[in-house]
């Protein structure tokens, strides 16, 4: 079967919470949602909402107190991070700093580092999709910080889980830098089509690349829906005034002093 | 095999076609795996440390307790006006110590203090923390090679007090090394407070026009006043504790300490009864100091890094200055002294002839074979703790902590409490019963330091294990690196310099201990330290301060190369 065809038939797992609950000891979140499969979803919310704790119960980094996580309808709420179908991309620490970018990337396929042939071309294939040609021998501080994101991207290439979460990866980089690798992130998903969830502080990154919002609110799901809805004005008020306040601010102040 | 076994024991999906999966596309590892896998290793090594470290410490105690059991009414003998005497002696020397030792460190912090900037500041530091790497045997050959009936000073001394120098032997030489011991560390402990003190107030304090006396008052001695309990109780304990030097520089019944007194129970008197009413004392009198000292809050466990003084906005006057400056110069004359008289001391013995010698190079070697084997199992202790406690504080999250985290963290730095003495004499007996005590010797030395020298070790180690964990913990779980695998690929290049600073500390630390070596050594086991003991003891002086002056050198340059190993960060993020 070749390449294109099986991914295009085989396409990324929906993800669903099922009543889950989870507290860190204070109030405690509640999460019932379903991830549309094969689409990049950005989650949204204010700080504190429970974005990064959303996406840590999905990676198995925190587990639910009750209720269950179903990956491509599979429950996998005892499952253990590595045994997961998902790669998660963190805001930083992404790579071990004493490895070079070939090994950082090959722990995606061995664990031990014991690498196969077939590994070390998909290797040299994901380094080259990602734009890191010639640099596999760097370390991670002799890159940027753009690269060193493209790095844990090239990991995720070759770790091809059905699910990819990305814990505002590209918080740290500047605006241009954000939306070129935004644009990789859209292409790697039209030739892979995995499920993308997508946690985003910014707005204008939201509307470049996904398909649906998952907006959050005080540790449960406030709104759901398409993102060219949200965007046209026709999202949630919670959700217009989460994103209109700081739009509006730019503009004028006085505006934003007479509604409150 | 059914549908539902298949699916449970296949690997995680992956997402594109089955012809780019390669051959070996078995999950990182099956079905277990992950955190529990990885988890349950560290919980496990920790478990099996301390299980180590009580069988030690536990079969002291049951030597001890079996002891006593068994001649009660010769235990309760021992409790003659003799051994008050001793548990007198104890104290007052610790508390003279502590009087003389903290004092003058007070001062002495606050003139460095005031100085920030002056050329050789730094090297003065540094050699306020060589007492710390010096054996304590060592110091005590170069304050006698100084004030000793026959040292530097007598002539001088002799001529001031009008008749014959009798010597330092005696509380007055006890009182000065542990004054040569403890004061720079006091006063580096203090400067470390003083520096604590943030920029803006003094930065503040100046725009005021605050003098020195205001500023002492206002600024300085309510942070010294807040740390002078740790440090003068963290003094105290030492010198309770202390036995090398009582040993050599205390000199007959009436100055002796209760470990001494453990120590000629059984190598002289052999008088267990004794011994174990000696050493039960000393467990009370620790316990109860240690105690106090929690309660202080104090750090037990010294520190060989340099503190960095922050930059200082204010204007000393003329006076103070050279009253600071001859405060230092009088702290520093009273600190070289000892180490320059023990390198003159050592410089002057036959140096080729010693090395030549068979016993010399026998104990040489039996002491750097035993500090190696016992600074590896302290640091393997040390990591095994490390992971253990951090493994733990991972898994449980928000929830409060279990007594075994509690024993992995807080419960190794509790072996300080439990002077090496005292476990070798609990050992002393219980092995006496069953064959031939001298022939344990190198298992005792070796693990009995490598214990003593684990709350050293835990320092170096376990910030670097924890700040390693906090960058990778999350990334070794999503892929599976577990076990031995992680040791080998993540923890052991981000750890290999703490490690390495843990390992050279702990064998300084070991290579010059007299404590367990005083109760094992024999003609047959003898390291260094004994050997030195033994030339001191047979009046062989010059033999002695060559040896001192070899051993000490080692020591240096081990704690000097920890030191470097320690400052050296790891470049990256």
């Amino acid at each position: 079967m070749p390449d294109g065809a099986a991914s295009r038939l085989e396409k990324g797992a929906s993800v669903r919470l099922d009543k889950v609950s989870f507290s860190y000891g204070e109030a405690p979140l509640v999460f019932d949602v379903d991830f549309a499969a094969a689409k990049i979803t950005a989650i949204m919310g204010p700080s504190g909402s429970g974005k990064s704790t959303l996406l840590n119960l999905i990676a198995g980094f925190e587990m639910p107190q009750s209720g269950r996580v179903l990956i491509g309808g599979a429950d996998v709420s005892a499952e253990p991070p590595s045994a997961r179908p998902v790669s998660m991309v963190f805001q930083e620490n992404n790579l071990f700093a004493h490895l070079s970018v070939e090994q950082n990337v090959g722990l995606g396929r061995s664990p031990s580092l014991r690498l196969t042939e077939a590994d070390r071309t998909a290797i040299a294939a994901a380094l080259e999709r990602t734009g890191l040609a010639g640099k596999e021998r760097r370390l991670p501080r002799e890159l940027s910080g753009g690269e060193r994101q493209r790095v844990a991207l090239a990991r995720v290439l070759v770790r091809d889980r059905p699910v990819l979460l990305l814990d505002e990866p590209f918080a740290s980089l500047g605006p241009a830098l954000r939306d070129d690798m935004l644009d990789l992130i859209a292409a790697v998903h039209a030739e892979r089509g995995m499920t993308v969830l997508f946690v985003t502080h910014q707005p204008e990154d939201a509307r470049r690349i996904s398909q649906h919002v998952v907006f959050l609110d005080n540790g449960v799901v406030a709104a759901t829906g398409k993102a060219e809805d949200f965007f046209a004005g026709a999202g949630p008020d919670v959700f217009r005034r989460y994103v209109g306040a700081s739009a509006r601010d730019a503009v004028s102040r006085d505006i934003a002093r007479k509604r409150t | 095999m059914g549908v539902a076994t298949l699916s449970t024991a296949s690997p995680p999906p992956r997402l594109a076609d089955t012809a780019s999966r390669h051959p070996r596309s078995d999950p990182p590892h099956k079905g277990e795996g992950g955190r529990r896998a990885s988890s349950d290793f560290r919980i496990t090594a920790g478990i099996v440390a301390l299980a180590a470290i009580a069988l030690l410490i536990g079969g002291a105690f049951a030597g001890l307790l079996f002891e006593g059991a068994h001649d009660f009414s010769g235990a309760w003998a021992a409790f003659d006006p003799y051994l008050l005497r001793v548990v007198r002696f104890t104290l007052w020397q610790a508390a003279l110590s502590t009087l003389l030792s903290v004092g003058p460190a007070l001062f002495v912090a606050r003139a460095l203090s005031r100085h920030p900037r002056f050329l050789g500041r730094a090297f003065i530091l540094q050699l306020f923390a060589v007492p710390l790497a010096l054996p304590a045997i060592v110091a005590a050959l170069g304050i006698l090679a100084l004030y000793g009936r026959a040292g530097y000073f007598a002539g001088f001394l002799s001529t001031v007090g009008g008749q014959g120098w009798p010597g330092i032997y005696g509380l007055s030489g006890i009182l000065v090394a542990h004054v040569f011991f403890n004061l720079p560390l006091a006063a580096r402990l203090f400067l470390e407070a003083l520096q604590t003190i943030p920029a803006d107030q003094w930065r503040l304090a100046s725009q005021l026009g605050m003098g020195a006396r205001p500023a002492y008052r206002l600024i300085e001695w309510p942070t010294l006043r807040a740390s002078l309990p740790g440090v003068a109780g963290l003094v105290f304990m030492l010198c309770i504790t202390s036995f090398t030097i009582v040993l050599t520089l205390g000199g007959g019944p009436a100055a002796t300490t209760l470990e001494v007194g453990i120590y000629q129970a059984l190598r002289f008197d052999f008088d267990p009864a004794r011994a174990v009413t000696l050493t039960l004392l000393q467990i009370a009198l620790t316990f109860v100091v240690a105690l106090a000292l929690t309660r202080l809050g104090a750090n037990a466990v010294g520190d060989t890094s340099l503190p960095v003084a922050p930059r200082r906005y204010l204007s000393v006057s003329g006076t103070e200055t050279s009253l600071n400056v001859v405060l230092i110069l009088l702290a520093l004359a009273f600190v070289v002294g000892p180490m320059a008289a023990t390198v003159m001391a050592g410089l002057g013995a036959d140096l080729g002839r010693l090395a030549g010698e068979a016993a010399v190079r026998q104990a040489t070697l039996t002491s750097v074979v035993l500090a190696f084997l016992s600074a590896l199992l302290s640091v393997m202790l040390s990591l095994a703790l490390t992971m253990a406690r951090r493994a733990l504080a991972l898994a449980r999250r928000a929830s409060a902590r279990t007594l075994l985290e509690h024993a992995t963290d807080t419960g190794a730095g509790f072996v300080l409490v439990v002077p090496p003495i005292v476990i070798g004499a609990g050992w002393f007996l219980l092995l006496r019963h069953i064959g031939d005590v001298f022939a344990i010797a190198p298992v005792m030395v070796v693990t009995v330091n490598a214990v003593m020298a684990m709350p050293f070790a835990l320092r170096a180690v376990r910030p670097a294990y924890d700040a390693a964990s906090e960058r990778h913990e999350r990334l070794c779980e999503q892929l599976g690196i577990a076990g031995w695998n992680r040791l080998i690929l993540v923890d052991w290049p981000s750890l290999r310099r703490p490690l390495a600073t843990a390992f050279a500390f702990a064998m300084a630390l070991s290579l010059g201990d007299l404590g367990v070596i005083a109760l094992f050594g024999s003609d047959s086991v003898q390291t260094l330290p004994y050997l030195l003991l033994a030339r001191m003891g047979s009046y062989r002086t010059e033999d002695a301060a060559g040896l001192a002056l070899l051993l000490g050198l080692v020591c240096l340059a081990l704690i000097m190369a920890a030191h470097w190993l320690g400052r050296e960060k790891y470049r990256d993020a």
